[in-house]
């Protein structure tokens, strides 16, 4: 169940790079299947494959490798600001997942320490008036809550920590939904728009502030598109997480426990504190995800069409996985995703639906679960053996 | 009473397809945390199959059987995926499973939309008249109580996964790989075939399992939200089950009575009183599977390789 990643980190990166590209690649075969059944549904049989292509690649291809720079959406940096906006929360939900990796646990439960993490921040800006930065605290304190849950099963009752984290995520959404609607009368639901309501109106003081950049004399951005600073509170966690996993003590007592549980109690470091804390981290790492996402203000929660889970969550996962667990590079693998992810929306929606984009990121990840295979072929046949770790054998006996 | 009899059944069917699925691919030793994508692409399969037989006019006792198949066979497609990687590839049996779950509904999102020719990915599979196949063709009536067909496949599995596992070479051989993959090897057991084996029955009572799921219980489907823990629930219905098939029948049957009073609390006097939001209900069934596992996981005995891939090469 433990990934230990611990291969160079210009093989890791080349693993990453043939994992995106054949995911890329099985995406525009799906968009180019999907091309080609529409033309023939629409009786266009003179179609040649030349014109099939080109349509594939205009309307579906396109936007995708283009994501927020895809042109026609790009209009005052609309486009740009909602893949910085996206890849704000995915480096969280992403350095989440890789921090508990790191440590030798599977964090599946970012989706819903994501979703509490999103209520606490609301409610802190909807109800409680609190500032932003005290808003941001409170999502790490709700992810932090929901992700001591799986890790207090794991250290104390031997439930493993993936089996609770789904769990917990269905908990977690599922009450969530109920606080925020309650039957329509909660203090934070909105009946006119059925959402929670817009902290720009109510609760400004909530909001991230926001920057823009001057290209050339003009400002890149729309004055309604600024984006929030929650990309840079980001990447300076992701830069924080490194130093606390590489650097400090802290760190490497998480670390050794993920490598072995016993030998870690044998040298003196307290493994359920360590399993927990780690899970703490890693749940407020998520929550601040959320955090950064909901206080931008250019989304609400919708608690009654919210019936299934934060793809954020499980977005993370794909996060982590295409950095090789290495905090600084959550920040690139969360851009790429972001860039996807957006760029399938802007997809010609009737021939291409957006979800060819999750197609991708799914491909990608299932990829990355054998990608040591592509690095210890990418490393070389001789070293084949010797760079594949042996199947962790502590990881049996935490199933549940 | 008789409505929350149906819909215990119901699931309970659904449960226990899907956690014996999940207890053929750990016995083998290949932990399936897949299962909620499976029943996805199952159930896909099986409601684009009604519709399809639907229009071709088949008649309803063989469209029944037909769609139920093709439910298994896509289950069993989809559960090669996982085999592959985690066999053959020897790849993290969790994050391949992720990854399938996460592709499944992205998968099952395209098709469905496509098939609407819009932007909705709801699949309806009802009609109004019963001469044709459709979601109604699927339950029968026995007195006051509605039942489907899938619970009578559902009790033939039973039995038949019982029989399998412990009266047949192949089934102790299976449990061997999942005990004991190089002893098993030494006695010329071909493991990888035995795990594959165990993951494709996984697949064909996964994809049924998300056609029980969804067709009998409602007429059209909304594949966004996938088949909503469904497959996870399944997850610890086999660990309370103790990855034994007469057990998890029973372990079924109890968090199905959860899930169940979900659909009708309301028109249960005394549940209605109470005046709970529906969430509440659905948030049950998790939480009564974390308080099982909290009390059972330390005793609990899961088939000793699971989720270790086997390499001959390796001591």
């Amino acid at each position: 169940m433990k990934k230990k990643i611990s291969m160079s980190g210009f093989g890791s990166l080349l693993a990453s790079l043939v994992c995106i590209a054949v995911g890329l690649l099985v995406g525009f075969i799906v968009l180019l299947v999907l091309g080609a059944i529409t033309s023939a549904q629409s009786g266009g049989a003179g179609q040649s494959f030349g014109e099939l292509l080109k349509v594939t690649w205009e309307q579906g291809f396109k936007p995708i490798l283009h994501g927020g720079f895809y042109a026609k959406a790009n209009t005052m940096g609309m486009g740009v600001r909602m893949e910085i906006l996206q890849a704000a929360p995915l480096i969280m939900t992403g350095l989440s997942v890789a921090f508990a990796f790191k440590t030798g646990l599977f964090n599946i439960g970012a989706a819903g320490q994501y979703t509490v993490g999103a209520f606490f921040a609301l409610f802190s800006a909807i109800v409680l008036k609190l500032p932003w930065w005290a808003c941001l605290l409170a999502s790490a304190l709700g992810g932090a809550i929901w992700g001591a849950i799986p890790g207090l099963f794991k250290a104390f009752l031997n439930v493993n920590e993936v089996i609770t984290s789904i769990m917990f995520n269905w908990v977690g959404l599922y009450a969530v939904n109920t606080i925020i609607y309650q039957g329509g009368t909660g203090p934070m639901f909105n009946l006119k728009t059925t959402k929670t309501f817009t902290l720009k109106e109510c609760a400004p003081q909530s909001l991230l502030p926001t920057f823009n950049v001057n290209v050339g004399d003009k400002p890149y951005f729309g004055k309604l598109f600024t984006p929030t600073i929650g990309i840079f509170i980001a990447i300076a966690l992701a830069v924080a997480i490194w130093i606390v996993i590489n650097k400090t003590t802290f760190g490497y007592e998480l670390k050794a426990c993920g490598f072995n549980k016993n030998a870690a109690k044998y040298a003196g470091i307290n493994e359920k504190k360590s399993i927990v804390l780690s899970m703490i981290i890693s749940g407020a790492l998520a929550g601040v995800g959320a955090g950064l996402f909901y206080l931008s203000g250019s989304k609400e929660w919708e608690p009654l069409v919210s019936t299934a889970l934060p793809a954020m969550g499980f977005n993370g996962i794909s996060v982590a996985l295409l950095a090789s667990s290495n905090p600084i590079g959550c920040i690139f693998s969360a851009l790429f995703i972001s860039h996807i992810t957006v760029g399938g929306g802007f997809m010609y929606a009737k021939l291409f639906p957006t979800e060819v984009a999750d197609i991708i990121s799914g491909v990608v990840i299932y990829l990355c679960a054998f990608s040591l295979l592509f690095k210890t072929f990418l490393a070389g046949r001789k070293k084949k053996m010797a760079s594949q770790p042996a199947p962790d054998k502590n990881g049996k006996e935490a199933d549940a | 009473m008789w409505l929350l009899l149906k819909y215990t059944l119901l699931y309970a069917a659904v449960l226990t397809l899907v956690a014996m699925g999940g207890m053929f691919s750990e016995r083998s030793g290949v932990i399936n945390i897949a299962l909620e994508g499976i029943m996805v692409i199952g159930g896909l399969m099986g409601v684009v199959m009604i519709n399809i037989l639907n229009a071709a006019g088949v008649p309803v006792p063989i469209g029944i059987v037909l769609t139920i198949i093709a439910a298994g066979a896509a289950g069993a497609a989809y559960s090669s995926l996982l085999a592959f990687s985690a066999i053959n590839l020897k790849a993290d049996q969790t994050i391949g499973g992720t990854a399938l779950n996460l592709l499944a509904t992205a998968v099952a999102m395209v098709i469905a939309k496509r098939i609407n020719g819009s932007d909705s990915p709801k699949i309806t599979y009802s009609t109004n008249t019963n001469a044709v196949l459709n979601s109604s063709n699927f339950s029968f009536q026995v007195g006051p109580l509605t039942l489907n067909y899938f619970l009578l496949v559902t009790i033939a599995a039973i039995a038949a996964a019982w029989f399998i596992l412990y009266r047949t070479r192949f089934g102790m051989r299976l449990m061997a790989c999942g005990e004991h993959p190089q002893a098993a090897d030494s006695v010329g057991i071909n493991v990888y075939k035995m795990r594959w084996a165990g993951v494709l029955m996984s697949g064909v009572l996964g994809g049924i399992g998300g056609m029980a799921y969804i067709v009998p219980a409602v007429g059209d489907w909304n594949f966004e939200m996938g088949v909503a823990g469904m497959g996870f629930l399944a997850l610890a219905v086999m660990i309370f089950g103790q990855w034994k098939p007469l057990n998890i029948a029973g372990a079924a049957l109890f968090f199905a009575v959860f899930r169940a009073m979900a659909n009708i609390f309301d028109s249960i006097p005394f549940l209605a009183s109470l005046g709970w939001p529906k969430e509440i209900y659905n948030m049950m069934p998790f939480v009564a599977s974390m308080v099982v596992l909290a009390f059972t996981s330390r005793k609990s005995r899961a088939p000793k390789a699971e989720g270790v891939p086997y390499d001959k090469g390796s001591r």
